[in-house]
């Protein structure tokens, strides 16, 4: 593909042009050769977007909230993309992608744009490409990105890296959810909602939160609000969307947002030159080469700290 | 001879039998699988003795048909008093084709109707509505107004016939026409007599025709039940189905534990709406698929009669027996139909069929041999509607109830599938009962993960479907097959034009505001239904005031 | 790493999904991103989707025989929108008569009832592979 293609790509992406958008997502997903160029191209374009990461365990229905809650900012007039992730199957490679079905009037929408997304691979929660996917529709005019993780409980972590405002859902009777939040995942939420909150056990759940976060460490002033929410009878929708656009208000003016997203292009700084370190070592090095290495560690012959280090010094010599 | 001497005889018998005679010819060669198995993953055994059927009590576990619990059939004479209903599935095109047809059939010998709507009467959604477009007439009849239902019944006695109805979540509304329709015919609603399906639930796992949430849908069906129990008595209000189950892929065991999940959940609803068990219990109807494992299926009817009859004394302290009998509609399986030499699936629909009889059905829809690919001809249903005549009149099977009652093989399979069943019934109460498991996705996974098992099964030559995995023959796309004109859609489009040019505006207008403020409220909703049905309202119309108040339902799609 | 990307859709009122679920299914076991749409989708949504997804290929299922008349509205839309690339495959209670108007209007090929899972993904694989 040559740069006019490039070109085109991009000035399409930032008009807006959905189905240019969908192949540039493509591209990115695919690490195509022309990744790099595209990114640039649009990368000067990016910046205005908010985007909202929504997590917590499979089944507190995150998809159908998504719905609703685009429904609620798209009254506002507000242009949303939606990023739906899916596990890819460790042993397949494949995946079904099925959140969209939630929210089947957003498909038509002009104002909005759904893209489904596997993991292929990454185990953080998010797919490898999202945060470049996020680049794309902030590019091209999305106001509010929000991306639905998916969900495994305990790894949720990448989406802390990823988004401004991070909403963490649980819902009455799935049980360990509490569980689940002590491990690491109560860090990361700047909203909980608690979904399904016309059923049964809801408010036993919101004082639990309330009760947890009491007992954590966020100072009094910085708690996260626990809003129940009932996404099938739309309740609650309009106080979480206002909730997340509030908060990401107050970040805007104390530099709070700023800091976040600095520390947050560091942790991408570093992941993009460590993948690519890699990638370069794995194509300078044959596997034969590698097989040697790894039989002399095999017989202690060598340490692997040494190895790495013989390895990154021909890389860099290489490099000269 | 004492049970534990007896047992102790036939097991030495067996394991002689196993270690000699069978080991022999063992040696010379296996059998033709390592597992033999039924639909439901049980084993078959490779002989089944009075071992097996030693646990059973005769009294306790089958008794005699007619009195609990109904293992052996729920009437006492069974076919010797009456043959099961032949009430074959009819409907195509318009109100005046599907006429011919019910009148073509009538003559033929069948002894009931069964009207087939077409999908976007089954939705609530007029020929005119834009996702009509495409669909109307083609699986069914499409119903617009009582002025479409008057034609359909053009003819006919409703109080000589009885009439199912397959139509769910718009039940309400064509049930309105079918008493309108009387009425107009002079016949009182204590003499009509049929069922509508009705069964919401269903619809969310396995059939996809629903319109409204859950909640708003239990509202609707237990106002039937009441409107019903008091002015329609010889009306079946819901026939709890298991059929679609089984054709979306589910076990037989599977068939009867949704089945009957789903029936607990409209029993509790219609209590928790006041209605008192006796009252409205014994109009309650099933149906049943009747699939490809000959004996299995057999079994599959009668455990189902005897788990319904047992968790409708304990679990729900019906007193009546009437309230305890599980009477069932059966379709011989659909899904099993191929579009390959279609005449063999006579062959496979005379032993589904057979298999129905054997298991006590009160009414059967036999399958016609063209129906992989389009609805059936005329002589195609003829030929199915023989396959029930030559059962009942050739072969003897009606002529004593429950025939193979006391078969070894049949006893042990039917007792499995009751201990199977309630494991499920279990499970899915202790989830909070078969409304939440559809919520969490649970009965469809199952389903899911049952039909894709299937399919592995038959693309690794362990299923065997003949004429398509084996015995496969190249040949000509059939000829013949009914078509459904485009033009349907387009005279039923005129015809909800001129209806609503000649008919009282005012008076529709006026019949939906007040179904509007009663389903905004708590009454029963039927008169308001009829009220609007009878000044010509449309289906449309109608269903559209019900979305509005209601909303829609949203599935939980999992795959 | 590429995948080949598939959106799996009922269009129309047919709520029979068994075959859609279980293809779905197999695709994925096959190493494809299966976006799955459910019931009741309109030509639009499918087309509307399948850009946005940048699919490479669209199944069809339909078993109440409204096929001649939303199959080829698919391709028609697609057509429109520029992104006639994406390939256009059916199944569903489709008559062999009806297969060559199918066809002609744009749909790649028809999986009629007893086509293997294995058929389709090879079919679909081997013309991934053509169109690269």
């Amino acid at each position: 593909m040559n740069a006019a293609k490039v070109d085109k790509i991009v000035s399409e992406v930032l008009v807006g042009n959905k189905r240019y958008i969908a192949r540039a997502i493509s591209m990115l997903e695919n690490e195509s050769s022309q990744a790099a160029e595209i990114i640039k191209g649009l990368y000067p374009h990016c910046g205005r977007a908010h985007v909202i990461g929504i997590t917590g365990p499979p089944g507190a229905g995150k998809s159908t909230m998504v719905g609703a809650l685009v429904n609620q900012f798209r009254q506002s007039d507000k242009k949303c993309g939606i990023i739906l992730i899916d596990p890819s199957s460790p042993f397949t490679g494949g995946a079904i992608l099925g959140d969209r079905i939630r929210m089947p009037e957003h498909t038509t929408d002009k104002g909005v744009f759904i893209r489904s997304m596997g993991t292929r691979g990454s185990l953080g929660g998010l797919a490898l490409a999202t945060r470049d996917t996020v680049k794309v529709l902030d590019a091209a005019g999305y106001d509010l990105i929000i991306i639905e993780t998916v969900g495994i409980g305990q790894a949720e972590t990448d989406i802390v890296q990823t988004a401004d405002t991070v909403v963490v859902v649980s819902v009455p009777g799935l049980g360990d959810h509490i569980q689940t939040l002590k491990a690491g995942v109560m860090e990361i939420a700047d909203i909980f909602a608690v979904n399904k909150a016309d059923t049964d056990g809801a408010s036993k759940t919101v004082r639990e939160l309330k009760l947890m976060i009491e007992l954590s460490n966020y100072p009094a002033a910085e708690r996260p609000p626990v809003i129940p929410v009932s996404s099938l009878k739309n309740e609650g929708i309009d106080k979480l969307a206002g909730s997340i656009l509030e908060l990401h208000s107050q970040a805007l003016e104390s530099g709070r947002f700023e800091k976040r997203r600095k520390e947050q292009l560091a942790i991408e700084l570093n992941e993009i030159i460590r993948w690519q370190l890699i990638k370069r070592i794995n194509s300078k090095i044959s596997q034969h080469e590698l097989d040697v290495s790894i039989n002399e560690l095999y017989l202690h012959q060598i340490t692997p700290h040494e190895t790495a280090h013989n390895i990154l010094k021909s890389l860099l010599k290489g490099d000269e | 001879m004492s049970n534990e001497e007896n047992r102790k005889q036939f097991t030495e018998a067996k394991n002689k039998w196993t270690e000699g005679p069978v080991a022999k010819i063992l040696s010379r060669g296996p059998e033709r699988k390592e597992r033999f198995t039924t639909s439901s993953d049980f084993t078959v055994e490779n002989i089944y003795t009075p071992l097996e059927f030693a646990e059973n009590d005769y009294f306790q576990d089958l008794g005699m048909p007619g009195t609990y619990p109904f293992t052996r059939g729920v009437y006492p004479t069974m076919y010797r008093g009456r043959l099961w209903t032949m009430r074959q599935y009819a409907g195509m095109a318009d109100a005046s084709e599907s006429n011919k047809r019910y009148k073509y059939l009538l003559e033929q010998g069948q002894t009931g109707l069964s009207v087939a709507f077409d999908l976007p009467t089954q939705i609530g959604y007029d020929s005119d509505h834009v996702l009509s477009d495409g669909e109307v007439g083609k699986v069914g009849v499409a119903i617009d107004s009582l002025a479409d239902m008057e034609i359909l019944f053009d003819g006919i006695p409703l109080d000589k016939v009885s009439t199912s109805m397959t139509i769910n979540a718009p039940a309400s509304v064509l049930l309105a026409m079918y008493i309108c329709v009387a009425e107009k015919q002079g016949v009182s609603l204590d003499k009509i007599a049929g069922t509508i399906q009705n069964d919401i639930l269903k619809e969310y796992i396995a059939r996809g025709t629903y319109i409204f949430p859950p909640e708003q849908s239990m509202r609707l069906i237990t106002n039937i039940f009441e409107f019903c129990s008091a002015q329609v008595p010889r009306w079946n209000t819901i026939s709890i189905s298991g059929y679609h189950i089984r054709e979306a892929g589910s076990s037989a065991a599977q068939e009867v534990a949704f089945t009957l999940a789903d029936a607990i959940a409209y029993v509790e609803a219609a209590l928790e709406a006041g209605l008192e068990i006796d009252k409205f219990a014994a109009r309650l109807s099933f149906f049943f698929n009747s699939h490809l494992n000959f004996i299995e299926e057999i079994a599959k009817f009668r455990a189902a009669r005897r788990l319904w009859a047992k968790l409708m004394k304990d679990r729900f302290k019906a007193q009546k027996s009437k309230s305890m009998m599980l009477r069932f509609h059966t379709q011989t399986g659909g899904s099993t139909l191929t579009a390959q030499q279609p005449d063999n699936n006579i062959i496979r629909v005379t032993l589904q069929a057979l298999a129905a009889v054997l298991g006590g059905t009160q009414s059967l829809h036999t399958n016609s041999r063209d129906e992989a690919l389009a609805l059936p001809t005329e002589e195609s249903v003829r030929i199915a509607l023989r396959t029930q005549q030559i059962i009942a009149h050739e072969s003897g099977v009606a002529d004593t109830p429950d025939p193979l009652g006391g078969s070894y093989y049949l006893e042990a399979l039917t007792s499995q599938i009751e201990e199977k069943a309630l494991e499920y019934i279990d499970k899915i109460d202790e989830m909070g009962g078969a409304v939440k498991a559809i919520e969490l996705g649970y009965i469809q996974q199952e389903i899911a993960d049952s039909a894709y098992n299937y399919q592995m099964g038959v693309e690794a030559d362990e299923n065997i479907i003949v004429g398509v995995n084996r015995f496969a023959v190249k040949e000509a796309p059939p000829e013949n097959l009914l078509k459904i004109s485009d033009q349907v859609q387009v005279l039923q489009i005129e015809r909800i034009n001129e209806l609503k040019a000649k008919r009282d505006n005012r008076a529709v207008t006026e019949a939906l505001n007040d179904l509007k403020t009663a389903a905004e409220g708590t009454d029963n909703l039927m008169p308001y239904i009829i009220s609007a049905v009878k000044v010509y309202a449309t289906l449309g119309e109608i269903c559209g005031v019900l979305r509005d108040v209601f909303g829609e339902y949203r599935p939980a799609e999992i795959l | 790493m590429e995948k080949i990307r598939i959106l799996i859709a009922k269009p129309g009122l047919d709520g029979h999904d068994r075959g859609a679920k279980v293809v779905a299914r197999a695709l994925r076991d096959a190493g494809m991103e299966v976006i799955y749409t459910g019931l009741r989708q309109t030509p639009e949504q499918i087309v509307e989707a399948a850009i946005q997804e940048d699919v490479d290929f669209i199944g069809l299922s339909c078993l109440s025989g409204a096929h001649n008349n939303l199959f080829p509205r698919v391709i028609n839309l697609l057509k429109e929108q520029n992104a006639a690339d994406i390939k256009v495959f059916g199944g569903g209670v489709i008559p062999q008569s009806d297969i060559p108007f199918l066809k002609e209007s744009g749909i790649v090929e028809i999986f009629g009832p007893g086509t293997s899972t294995e058929v389709t993904v090879s079919f679909i694989k081997q013309l991934y592979d053509e169109r690269s």
